[in-house]
């Protein structure tokens, strides 16, 4: 679909997007979910959530270990199927050379 | 994208529930479908799923000085159809709603319509026009996986402003008003999220055979 040097590319792009508006952006960079929450209790003084969170960490270090145990979870299948996938290419290409 | 638990009022998180209820009992037959008929896509089906996952935990800076996160759900919906997201997305709303306070069990409805309904529609329809038209299937990866990211974040603040109009300027001014918050911020995020599919996705299915069953053919491998 896309060739090796394109997809370093593509990468290299994804970081700038993420790196520039922290360069050239002045900004507090709280979350947009949280901006939401706030803007409904703005337009509605005395606003109060009428139910809360069952569990919530405890400290934002939780959090974040929480966040990160989701992404390097997910990240692992996603580096065990292409590798799984990739080393099955390999043994059906050097079959197919024994047999050739 | 995330609208927190107890901020939808109790008709709207109904309504919402029972407009996205059928949409995942759907996907849940059709992922058991997908799971029976084609053994051999199982783990195509859960690095899709994983891909939700990471994309949906990375909280990203912005242009606007904030931060947001993609949604990662174009990449199953071009492999698989819509409907296996409805449910792999309830699921990671869940464990996010459960486990880290993002969102919640009431906006669960609302929170499922728009990342996993309205944005893996969005990029299913726009790959389903590009293989139609035969246009690149790379590009047509990006635009559906980026589009359907916006369109997540633009779902979400309709929902907010058809619960919070604006006393003076209504539902529309509540719709931009959500919309600078959320629509904005996610541009870079979207256009990083169609970018970052096409890489996944060309690792996966450059490598196990899915191009074949997706159309593609052996052509566009390179």
């Amino acid at each position: 679909m896309i060739s090796r040097r394109t997809m370093w590319v593509l990468l290299l792009i994804v970081a700038a997007l993420m790196v520039g508006p922290l360069v050239f952006v002045k900004g507090d960079f709280t979350g947009s979910d949280d901006q939401g929450s706030a803007a409904v209790a703005a337009s509605r003084p005395g606003f109060k959530p009428w139910a809360h969170p069952v569990w919530t960490p405890p400290s934002p270090e939780i959090e974040s270990l929480l966040f990160a145990s989701q992404a390097a979870f997910g990240a692992g299948i996603i580096g065990y199927v292409i590798g799984r996938a990739h080393g099955r290419s390999k043994d059906t290409r050097s079959q197919e050379q024994r047999k050739s | 994208m995330h609208i927190m638990e107890g901020y939808l009022p109790p008709m709207h998180c109904i309504a919402w529930g029972a407009v996205s209820a059928p949409f995942v009992v759907q996907g849940a037959v059709r992922l058991r479908n997908v799971m029976r008929e084609q053994p051999q896509a199982r783990l195509t089906v859960a690095a899709s799923g994983a891909f939700t996952f990471v994309l949906s935990a990375l909280k990203m800076p912005s242009v606007t000085g904030s931060c947001s996160h993609p949604t990662g759900t174009g990449l199953g919906a071009v492999l698989f159809g819509p409907g296996v997201m409805a449910i792999l997305g309830t699921i990671v709303l869940l464990f996010q709603a459960l486990l880290l306070a993002h969102g919640g069990l009431t906006t669960l409805g609302a929170n499922v319509f728009s990342m996993a309904i309205v944005g893996p529609w969005v990029s299913y329809v726009i790959w389903k026009i590009f293989r139609g038209m035969n246009w690149s299937p790379a590009f047509g990866v990006f635009l559906g996986a980026m589009l359907g990211d916006w369109a997540t974040y633009i779902t979400t603040s309709v929902q907010l402003a058809l619960a919070y109009p604006d006393a003076a300027s209504g539902y529309t001014g509540a719709f931009l008003k959500f919309a600078g918050v959320f629509a904005i911020t996610q541009v870079p995020l979207a256009i990083a999220e169609g970018l970052l599919t096409v890489v996944v996705m060309n690792a996966l299915v450059a490598r196990t055979g899915m191009f074949e069953e997706l159309g593609l053919g052996q052509r566009q491998l390179s």
